[in-house]
């Protein structure tokens, strides 16, 4: 089983959500952190890691002295990656899909893949989860091919926890697309519900069953709960606000070790959502 | 024209309240709403929308099923795995390259242009506003922020504005890139939480690959004390002024339900030490010499 934790606005809590149900389980998993401009996970799971590998997606390398500036790489380019001025053709790798077509239509077949690098991936293990997150590269773009990447870190058997990016555009699509459940974290704001109804339309676009954790559930007004109800998305955990949680989280303590009470709610967090799935 | 960016790195730490609470002391200014994937400034700025535009993004493949000959030819070429077995192209994977449609034998497949969001040119509480609204599961959106930062520009620029104060998306990538290139300065939000402070140091290392001046403003500063001082010591390093420090405070939240800025919110309390610390931000703001029109370099020429 496959379980994405998402939530449209950033700072709702996915990531005190999905740290704690995974160190709350006495089973082995894998916890992927697929927010890979600011991956956070690690700081709460403090994983050792045993392994870094640099990744890269391929953009074109043109032998300029051979090209006729035929102008076909450009042409085909949706992404202004490729520009013909002149007598030189000049590439902007950083703006580049790698989707390979200036390769294919280069008729001199001067067009050959280097790498730009996206980032890293990192590895490792944390008593009995097995972690895997991509740090972006500051300065690159494009976050969905490095979160396709850790991705493939997936556990064939058994339970993967993927700690997605908010908002509900690309990078959150690639986090969620394919999996087993969505457990959408929100707080009972304005602000909170706004971004929510967005995520909840690209969760259902994907035709994934979801749930909804409230956190700081005191804080703010009712709408929420109105808004679940209408749209029939379980609650599946509440989490009053809690100075001492806020203060747990802030100094990069995991709640269920410093709050033990907690262990045992978000055990049956993930209880619930198990029976949901097995549905 | 300058233009103000408040960013964060990390999502939640208080950019849009912020923004507004700003807004509403700064004068002759034009808003934008620059978080298109999740905006939020429009609840608290309460937008009468004067224009709607389209914002088309890029093509999608669609395959002719009459011209279709079944050859295969785009499913072996999509290095995005969009085609499946039977040639139908998933929307939501297609990454809009066009490879398939121009190297069709059949010429079989079509690339509409798409819809993918909204952007709109309103009056707002704190005067003229642009902001938008990016469609669910869409691409582009470092596009339709860039456009909506232009559109914003023109609006200042035609309205004799002289302050833009662009609220700004969460993370480093695409639309965060396009939401500070050419910007005068940033504000960064920063929480004293161990991932605030690591999400603010990957914005820092951006804006000074983008050579972008940044200012520091804590919020929740009393959260963990230890943290707001390692912040303030990663600032220090890195040359960028810590602007103040805000108290953790529901004001936010309750201002936040009423669809007001903290200010608005807290009209009978005006001596609270969270205005107080927002207003004292903000005159530090006005008065950043990274804002000054002149740059301190020119007023170095001048006083020679």
């Amino acid at each position: 089983m496959i379980i994405s934790v998402a939530s449209g606005k950033g700072g709702t809590g996915k990531t005190t959500v999905s740290t704690n149900m995974a160190q709350a389980l006495e089973t082995e998993l894998t916890f992927l952190d697929c927010d890979v401009e600011e991956p956070n996970a690690h700081l709460f799971l403090e994983p050792a890691i045993s392994s870094s590998r640099q990744v890269e997606t391929p953009v074109p390398e043109i032998q300029v002295e051979k090209c006729t500036q035929c102008r076909k790489c450009m042409d085909i380019c949706r992404f202004n990656a490729i520009a013909v001025v002149g007598q030189q053709v000049l590439v902007f790798p950083e703006l580049c899909h790698s989707c390979g077509g200036c390769m294919l239509v280069c008729p001199e077949g001067i067009i050959t893949e280097t790498g730009r690098e996206l980032g890293v991936i990192e590895e490792g293990q944390r008593d009995k989860i097995t972690f895997a997150h991509g740090k972006m590269r500051v300065g690159e773009a494009m976050a969905p091919p490095l979160i396709k990447e850790v991705r493939k870190a997936t556990r064939a058997q058994g339970l993967t926890i993927i700690d997605a990016p908010p908002g509900t555009s690309c990078p959150v699509i690639a986090a969620i697309d394919g999996v087993d459940f969505v457990l959408m974290v929100t707080e009972p704001t304005p602000f909170g519900l706004h971004d929510l109804k967005l995520a909840v339309e690209a969760v259902k676009l994907l035709g994934i069953s979801s749930g909804l954790v409230i956190n700081r559930a005191d804080l703010g007004n009712r709408e929420v709960y109105a808004y679940a109800r209408e749209q029939e998305i379980p609650i599946l955990m509440e989490i009053p606000f809690d100075r001492r949680i806020a203060e747990v989280y802030s100094s990069g303590q995991s709640v269920v070790e410093a709050m033990p009470e907690w262990a045992e709610k978000f055990r049956e967090l993930y209880h619930r959502i198990e029976a949901i799935v097995e549905s | 024209m300058r233009e103000l960016v408040i960013l964060s790195g990390k999502g939640g730490t208080g950019k849009t309240s912020l923004t507004a609470a700003f807004a509403s002391m700064a004068a002759n200014k034009v808003v934008c709403d620059a978080d298109v994937d999740a905006a939020d400034l429009h609840l608290l700025a309460q937008p009468q929308v004067r224009m709607i535009t389209d914002f088309m993004g890029g093509g999608i493949a669609r395959i002719r099923e009459e011209s279709c000959s079944q050859c295969g030819t785009c499913r072996d070429l999509c290095r995005f795995a969009a085609i499946d077995e039977q040639l139908v192209i998933n929307p939501l994977h297609c990454e809009g390259c066009g490879v398939c449609v121009d190297l069709c034998p059949e010429g079989a497949i079509d690339f509409p242009i798409q819809k993918c969001g909204e952007w709109f040119i309103s009056d707002s509480k704190y005067g003229p506003m642009v902001h938008a609204r990016l469609g669910i599961a869409e691409e582009n959106s470092g596009k339709l922020v860039s456009l909506v930062r232009k559109e914003a520009r023109n609006l200042a620029e035609e309205q004799g504005c002289d302050l833009l104060i662009t609220d700004g998306p969460p993370g480093i990538g695409c639309p965060v890139i396009a939401a500070i290139s050419g910007a005068t300065a940033l504000v960064i939000v920063v929480e004293p939480t161990v991932s605030g402070l690591h999400d603010m140091i990957r914005v820092a290392e951006l804006a000074s690959h983008f050579k972008i001046p940044g200012m520091i403003c804590i919020n929740k500063f009393d959260l963990n004390l230890e943290l707001s001082a390692a912040i303030t010591e990663v600032a220090a390093k890195r040359n960028m002024e810590v602007l103040g420090m805000v108290p953790f405070d529901p004001i936010f939240v309750h201002a936040m339900v009423k669809g007001e800025n903290i200010f608005e919110y807290g009209e009978d309390n005006k001596d609270s030490a969270t205005l107080e610390a927002v207003r004292a931000i903000w005159e530090k703001i006005e008065g950043a010499s990274v804002l000054n029109n002149m740059g301190v370099l020119d007023m170095k020429a001048v006083i020679r």
